[in-house]
């Protein structure tokens, strides 16, 4: 077991005691959202309120001929109707392209797009009325005329480009990158054996409970807009809105009330959002736009749609010599703003091999427009391709030279020892554990039991498989993720704490909530460091106007990043607390101790001061302290990783799984995933964050897919046809931890959100080819849906 | 022409009428109309089960039901349950279990949970999960859910068993 990390909760030499780090609280903001009493942004009425609603091209890729919004915008309660050339008016097109991302490409995009669609679903024109209803009422009543233009919908077309969607871009790659170590030819020719395997990965998407919501109100007298969106990071929205509607950016607040889940679904800036800011600004009053549930599917953004061949070379001892990676990934018309569609497939070049410690490796990656709906960062980007691809060709590696799967892993990973690491691809680990991983889930799991209850219900004509998969997960990102590309997103967060006169501590941060509790380990940590009960400590996040500046949540970065300066706010805050105590008092500040809401004497632990008495002096007798002395009660404090480019985590997972091979239905029986985050802030809202995780790589492994025609029209984009992971399917999902804090900051936490996303696809497709092996039948795309299971089967 | 239907609909305990047009569905009416936001919309066709409300004594989709159907009838969501004190236990269960996320499914999976509470007292956990499977959560992976349920069922269990031997 790990030390944990020693926080400076108390003054060396009285008690090294954590306080609250490590322990499942409750997050006391979770109340509300129980008795119906969030604020999701449907749930807000404002005065003058009028809703908009988009009219959206039936077309995969066609000409707007004739547009006539005229009888529409004579409806009862229209108030207005705009193509898009009346709203790029008020609001600047955008061009989704990265510095660090060499030759990446896109054309510039419209919030509502001009005289041409490219997908089935981008918006042409819009309808505001005072209710909903109405808008929709009018909307049927728009008169379109259309001529539709040869679409691109399969992969391999786009990246041959005889027939170009953007033809002033010259073909349809968005973007390229290839990479080779100097010893790869070398490497490869001395393997004994080497293997091989295509794999597909559908198209799916996030499907947040809560729709894309934004209500924008802008205010003329003092050219002002304020806008209340279901987003992860309000500090981006903001700054975008101002350049694009060329509005200062002091006059630019965002603010996020309760968000009904994100998954970097809500990270991204979506063109029909632009819009609503744009019309509140062009009808001076407040505008709202929820996307409906079909909707959603058009327009939220896809994820993933890999083609990949991967291989490895290994001794026929079992020792890997190398990877070689071929991605090809479709991403739709444009690459999304402002931190572009080529991360996904970058990351796949960047992680694929991760755990190992093979030293060459050879990749390809072409990432190529189509006519589908836009394709960008979802929970886990790119993990859980380059995971499911790395661990299927281990376990093919494994079955070529005869070795069990987990004896093969053993041998491969990276050392516990071998820290700090540089991989072939070149990203940089501080310190992982796989070894410890590894054998935790063995153990966990009673990995030989269940291999010899495999080999026992085979008899019995029972099909079981047991999938590995170990993964490594990019978190608490540095600048190297999007600043040095020149994208105006914070690395950096900011957290803020008051001592108010009655003794209680305010947090505000600029890591913001949807539903993971960084409120909630926010206030843990405060109450820990400045030493008060979790009763005396309050956290908002999500509002520009109020709070530090930051990046948001994304890319696992809300413990490690905002919780670190919380810690340091804490620091302070507890220090100036000091400082007034021992004015107060009129002591050494040595000698003083905070704990349990009052300021004691260190070595006697005698009671000296309660902090609500303090707070009382210090706001409301100040005449009584010294003349010089200015008690400083609030306090902020930053912090941003610089040391790595990310501070990865690892993990690994298992599935168990029971195959009916006359059906091709798949039942899971169990799954296990053993990660290190570094410090658990609070373990049970990590452990049911990376079950809610799992269950989303689940979905992406057997049930969820966009699928398209050669149209390009959405087959499916309904909840009904578009199959999630409920209740009745999922296993119990079993967490274990293993810490290994980061020393890049003092509170030593990674992030945990997306290692449950990375990993599960991997893991239940090396279970369910475990089953299959008997018949010699192999599935490779994903989701393995019962046809697919049946067709590899040989029975349909 | 108004083809408004005059309608009366208990709603958490109080009589309330309004004239409604025939199209309006009943989550639209107490989202927009009452201002009760506690139930959510997810999908609007009957899938998701967010707008999962109360009407007399069965759990309804609030999006699958017109408002003029509750006419004359009694409609309870997670607002007028929760000050009842109705769900208490559940709620206090979800809490300490931290059997929620985001939030926006809970109303409906409270009001789902509650349902199998009454009706079902003696559900296994495959039960606890087969009956939930109609309310979609994309945060917790459900475990949490389902052993919130199970720690209310078995509470109620052991109530009753103390009830019997008092």
């Amino acid at each position: 077991m790990n030390a944990r990390a020693e926080l400076p909760l108390h003054a060396p030499g009285t008690t090294t005691d954590r306080g609250y780090i490590g322990k499942s609280e409750p997050r006391a903001n979770a109340k509300r959202l129980l008795q119906g009493r969030g604020t999701y942004v449907d749930d807000m009425r404002f005065p003058r309120l009028a809703h908009a609603v988009f009219f959206r091209s039936p077309h995969a890729h066609a000409k707007l001929t004739r547009l006539d919004l005229s009888k529409a915008a004579t409806q009862p309660g229209v108030i207005a109707a705009f193509d898009g050339r009346a709203v790029a008016e008020h609001c600047t097109p955008w061009v989704a392209v990265l510095g660090h991302l060499k030759g990446i490409k896109s054309p510039p995009q419209h919030a509502i797009a001009i005289g041409r669609a490219c997908w089935q679903g981008e918006a042409v024109a819009v309808i505001v009325a005072e209710t909903r209803v109405q808008a929709e009422d009018a909307l049927a009543l728009i008169e379109a005329d259309w001529e539709e233009l040869p679409v691109v919908t399969d992969m391999e077309a786009a990246l041959a480009g005889k027939v170009l969607i953007h033809p002033e871009l010259g073909d349809n790659i968005c973007f390229s990158r290839e990479l080779v170590t100097a010893g790869f030819n070398e490497a490869w020719s001395k393997a004994d054996v080497v293997v091989e395997q295509t794999y597909e990965f559908g198209r799916h998407t996030g499907v947040t409970m809560e729709g894309r919501s934004i209500l924008a109100d802008y205010n003329v007298a003092e050219h002002s807009l304020t806008v209340y969106h279901s987003t992860q990071a309000p500090h981006m929205m903001q700054d975008i809105f101002s350049r694009h509607l060329n509005i200062p950016e002091s006059n630019v607040r965002v603010i996020c009330k309760d968000v009904g889940g994100s998954f970097g679904i809500k990270v991204h800036v979506y063109p029909d959002e632009m819009a609503t800011a744009a019309l509140s600004v062009m009808l001076r009053r407040p505008v709202k736009f929820v996307a409906d549930r079909l909707e959603s599917f058009l327009t939220d953004i896809h994820a993933r749609e890999h083609k990949a061949t991967v291989r490895l070379a290994c001794t026929k001892e079992g020792e890997i010599l190398a990877f070689d990676l071929e991605d090809l990934t479709a991403i739709g018309p444009y690459s999304v703003y402002p931190r572009t569609s080529g991360i996904e497939g970058n990351q796949v070049v960047n992680l694929t091999g991760g755990p190992y410690r093979h030293k060459q490796y050879r990749a390809k990656l072409n990432v190529v427009f189509t006519n589908k709906n836009v394709t960008c960062q979802y929970r886990a980007v790119g993990h859980p391709i380059a995971v499911a691809l790395t661990e299927a060709i281990v376990d093919l590696a494994a079955q070529k030279i005869g070795m069990d799967p987990a004896e093969f892993r053993r041998r491969n990973i990276i050392p516990d020892d071998a820290y700090p690491y540089t991989a072939p691809s070149g990203i940089k680990f501080e310190k992982l554990s796989h070894q410890q991983t590894l054998e935790k889930l063995l153990t966990l799991m009673d990995y030989d039991t269940l291999r010899a209850e495999q080999v026992d219900l085979r008899r019995q004509g029972i099909h079981r498989g047991i999938g590995l998969a170990a993964m490594i997960e990019v978190t608490n990102p540095s600048p190297a993720f999007y600043g040095v590309g020149g994208a105006r997103i914070s690395a950096q967060d900011g957290a803020t704490l008051r001592l108010d006169p009655a003794g209680m501590v305010y947090v505000t941060c600029s890591v913001t909530e949807q539903g993971q509790g960084t409120e909630g380990i926010f206030g843990q940590i405060a109450a820990s460091v400045v030493g008060v009960s979790m009763d005396k400590v309050r956290v908002a996040t999500g509002d520009t106007g109020t709070m530090p500046y930051g990046g948001g949540t994304w890319a696992s970065r809300g413990a490690g990043i905002g919780g670190e300066a919380v810690l340091q706010a804490g620091k302070a805050l507890r220090s100036n607390i000091l400082d007034v105590a021992a004015a107060i008092l009129n002591e050494d500040k040595a000698k003083l101790d905070i704990v349990n809401n009052e300021v004691t004497d260190k070595l006697s632990g005698a009671s000296k001061l309660t902090l609500a008495e303090l707070g009382r002096v210090a706001y409301f007798r100040p005449d009584t302290l010294p003349m010089k002395f200015q008690s400083e009660l609030t306090v902020t404090r930053h912090y941003t990783p610089r040391e790595y480019g990310f501070v990865f985590t690892n993990g690994i997972q298992a599935s168990l799984v029971e195959v009916d091979t006359e059906t091709g239905f798949v039942k899971l029986l169990k799954h296990w995933c053993v990660e290190d985050c570094g410090t658990v802030i609070n373990p049970m809202l990590v452990d049911e964050q990376i079950r809610g995780g799992v269950v989303q790589g689940i979905g992406a492994a057997l049930f969820e897919h966009c699928l398209y025609d050669e149209h390009g029209q959405l087959l499916n984009g309904n909840m009904a046809d578009y199959l999630v992971p409920m209740s009745g399917e999922m296993p119990d999902i079993i967490v274990g931890h293993v810490e290994t804090p980061t020393k890049t900051s003092e509170l030593g936490a990674k992030g945990a959100g997306e290692a449950g996303t990375a990993g599960a696809p991997g893991a239940v497709m090396n279970a369910i080819n475990d089953a299959l092996a008997p018949f010699k039948a192999y599935v490779s795309n994903q989701p393995a849906t019962p046809e697919r299971i049946l067709r590899a089967l040989g029975k349909v | 022409m108004n083809h408004d239907i005059e309608t009366t609909i208990t709603v958490n305990g109080k009589p309330v009428t309004r004239r409604i047009a025939p199209r309006t569905h009943l989550i639209d009416f107490l989202r927009d109309e009452l201002g009760l936001t506690g139930s959510h919309i997810g999908c609007e066709h009957g899938v998701c089960g967010a707008c999962t409300i109360r009407l007399d004594d069965k759990i309804v989709r609030g999006c699958l039901t017109l408002a003029v159907q509750a006419n004359g009838r009694r409609v309870d969501t997670i607002e007028g349950l929760s000050d009842s004190g109705e769900l208490a236990a559940i709620q206090k269960a979800f809490h300490e279990r931290n059997a929620l996320q985001c939030g926006f499914c809970t109303p409906g999976m409270l009001m789902a949970a509650q349902d199998l509470l009454l009706h079902k007292p003696d559900a296994t956990r495959e039960e606890i999960r087969e009956h939930i499977s109609g309310n979609y959560c994309r945060c917790t992976g459900y475990q949490a859910i389902v052993d919130a349920i199970e720690i209310v069922l078995t509470q109620n269990r052991a109530g009753r068993k103390s009830q019997v031997t008092a």
